[in-house]
């Protein structure tokens, strides 16, 4: 089994900020940026070039390389997991080998076709079907009608849509939503599978119904590239691991080592989390932060510390249908639970404007270890602002009354339980 | 799966004429559904839904009868108005909404373009196809029109094959270069329904090109639209038929085009940092 599926060779990617945080230009910029250059070179011209330097200098300030001397082989069959925060290149990665955006340097040489999964439902269409879905679905993802019509039974008994095959999917639950674009793309069957975070949808059954997909399609001889937060999952679909670090590839092994690499060197406690770089003309998350319930800033968490998560959205005009959640994870970055504003009462931010939201953790649901939080903002059919793991912290042990033990409970948070005692037997 | 699969290289982009025809070709599929889909979401949730492409032609042909042709009287090469207009309408109007259409396609497929890989001008071209299926509805007005009026036309209506791809290229040729540049600039998007407005009155659709001056009309004949729209008429109504505004029509389709597709493709590997 020497036969490469991927070969990557000192592969990088420079994005210019300019470009990407005002996503776009007008030609007003484009033309007065024209004259700035030919004033530019005429005067260089003048004074023999002398101001040359200052425009690279320039243009280094507002460039950052989103992928670097990145090298790597991948065998056939490997199912490889990527690692790493956000903003280390995992998607950059993803793209370059999925051909959606080309690399500045080096090279990457990709042995057979290509699935690529970034996101859950692209190219469903609202207004169309179940049915006219999964063929609009499937030709975009590169299959032909024969392909996708030798296949619709299995797709649509994987979705378990049923009777709502022929319902425009603008009426599907989101769950329906989801379980129809995964099974679509889940029967794509490409000899290499590149996936992002899609696991991070959908309700628990799903994910695991996804992730034995998954497992068997690597087991069919594919090969499966895999991003993911959720460091469990990696360790368990994947032999292999690459380490990304600001775009830096900075260790590829064995999961279980590369993993444990990973988070005794990459995630050290962060209580406050703010938005840098590009504000996106959507409602984003702007600022996530961890506080005592009375808002000041704690100087260590410890069991009986009663906790409020305040997070900042900014929602630049209405829209409708906007949800908010925030999920608490484990040390590994397994979700434990999410939570939603609804949850207490508060309305969703649909409205356009700055929305300020705080989460309370009553004093004894941590256990002493390690937690992680995830926001992220989202309308039914899509995501609009996924901040994985933006925050992590460490819970330290302190015995109270009502927390008997908290260094020898097992599992992963305390929930507090009403108990009865008494000494006859029940009735009955 | 034991011998080795092709292989594909990613490397950074050189070069910008390097259109691969060939994988255009193999997702010839994607762009049947691309199509197929405008057409079906156009029309859904509509009650008069294919009807559509029917009324708003027929409106604009009986404005224009009744303002340039009753109060203006406009010369219309001795065939009565309503036929001789629709003539040069209805293929100017395919035109303009391929055009316009394609010219947009891009972003309204942003969400595509940064999550898949597809040949990206599979995008402008398929948002030809449902302009294509409303023309050929449209054409019916003109049947029924030409049955009214008496008006038969000959041999020569199957010119009209070779004049709807010439229509198609040029349509396209604009369409492909705008969305190209509105992904960069979204000043475009103002700037197209613009210069279709003037374009129209460019192009002799509600009069003959014989009505402009000698030394104008030369000059008529660079916009590929002119001869097109003349070309129309003389296959299916009868009036001269001018071979070298033929050939002037082609070159320049031919060359808006080739302009397109270049500039696209300069333009397409960057596409998904950009939009």
């Amino acid at each position: 089994m020497t036969t490469p599926a991927i070969r990557v060779v000192g592969l990088g990617k420079k994005y210019r900020l300019g470009v990407s945080a005002e996503r776009y230009r007008t030609l007003r910029e484009a033309l007065s940026s024209a004259t700035a250059r030919a004033r530019h070179w005429f005067r260089a011209a003048l004074h023999g070039g002398a101001s040359g330097g200052q425009t690279v200098a320039q243009a280094a300030d507002d460039e950052i390389w989103a992928l670097k001397d990145v090298s790597f082989d991948v065998k056939l069959g490997e199912v490889i997991g990527v690692i790493g925060r956000n903003g280390a290149g995992k998607s950059t990665l993803l793209k370059i080998l999925s051909q959606i955006t080309y690399p500045t340097e080096g090279r990457a040489e990709i042995y057979g076709r290509v699935g690529s999964l970034l996101e859950v439902g692209t190219g469903f269409h609202p207004e169309l079907t179940g049915r006219e879905n999964i063929y609009l679905s499937g030709a975009i993802h590169g299959m032909t009608r024969a392909e996708i019509s030798s296949r619709f039974d299995e797709i649509v008994e994987f979705s378990e849509i049923g009777r709502f095959l022929d319902t425009p999917v603008k009426r599907y639950s989101s769950g329906m939503y989801v379980r129809l674009a995964f099974a679509v793309a889940a029967h794509l069957e490409p000899e290499i599978l590149l996936v992002d975070e899609v696991l991070a949808v959908g309700d628990v059954a799903f994910q695991r119904k996804c992730l034995g997909k998954m497992t068997h399609v690597a087991r069919g001889g594919r090969t499966v590239l895999f991003v993911s937060h959720n460091l469990p999952a990696v360790e368990r679909l994947c032999s292999r691991c690459l380490w990304l670090q600001g775009g830096r590839l900075v260790r590829d092994g064995p999961s279980e080592a590369v993993i444990q690499a990973y988070l005794a060197h990459d995630q050290r406690e962060a209580w406050e989390w703010r938005r840098t770089g590009a504000t996106p003309s959507h409602p984003y998350v702007r600022r996530v932060a961890l506080r005592n319930a009375d808002g000041t800033i704690p100087a260590v968490l410890t069991t009986r510390s009663a906790l409020r998560l305040d997070v900042e959205c900014i929602v630049p005009a209405p829209r409708e249908n906007v949800r908010l959640s925030v999920v608490v994870a484990g040390g590994l970055g397994q979700p434990l639970f999410s939570s939603h504003p609804v949850d207490g009462g508060q309305p969703y931010p649909t409205e356009a404007g700055v929305h300020y939201y705080s989460v309370f953790f009553p004093s004894d649901l941590f256990l002493a270890q390690r937690y992680g939080v995830s926001v992220s903002l989202y309308e039914p059919h899509g995501s609009l602002d996924h901040q994985p793991y933006v925050l992590a912290f460490d819970v330290h042990a302190v015995a109270s009354s009502s927390n008997e033990g908290a260094t020898r409970r097992h599992g992963i948070l305390h929930i507090p339980l009403p108990w009865s005692h008494r000494t006859e037997p029940w009735d009955e | 799966m034991s011998d080795t699969p092709p292989c594909r290289i990613i490397r950074p982009p050189k070069g910008w004429w390097s259109v691969n025809w060939s994988e255009i070709w193999r997702y010839r599929e994607l762009l049947y559904f691309l199509a197929w889909r405008d057409v079906k979401v156009r029309y859904k949730q509509t009650v008069l839904g294919v009807l559509w492409a029917f009324i708003q032609p027929f409106v604009q042909i009986v404005v224009f009868s009744v303002i340039f042709g009753r109060f203006a009287r406009m010369d219309s090469e001795g065939l009565p108005y309503p036929v001789f207009a629709s003539a040069g309408l209805l293929p100017w109007q395919f035109f303009s909404e391929t055009l316009n259409r394609s010219s947009t396609s891009m972003l309204q497929s942003a969400g595509l373009v940064t999550k898949v890989y597809f040949p990206r001008l599979i995008i402008p071209i398929a948002a030809a196809g449902g302009c294509l299926v409303d023309f050929a509805v449209s054409l019916s007005i003109l049947a029924g029109l030409m049955a009214y009026y008496g008006v038969v036309p000959g041999v020569s209506a199957i010119l009209v094959v070779p004049l709807i791809f010439l229509t198609l290229l040029a349509a396209l040729g604009g369409g492909i270069l705008l969305s190209a540049l509105t992904v960069s600039y979204r000043d475009f998007r103002y700037v197209i329904p613009l210069c279709l407005q003037v374009w129209l009155y460019m192009t002799p659709v509600v009069y003959p090109a014989r009505v402009v001056p000698a030394g104008w009309r030369e000059l008529l004949f660079v916009n590929p639209m002119a001869g097109l729209v003349e070309g129309y008429r003389s296959a299916l109504l009868g009036t001269p038929l001018i071979w070298s505004h033929w050939i002037a029509a082609a070159i320049s389709a031919c060359f808006l085009f080739g302009l397109g597709v270049a500039v696209f493709q300069s333009r397409e590997k960057a596409f998904a940092d950009v939009i």
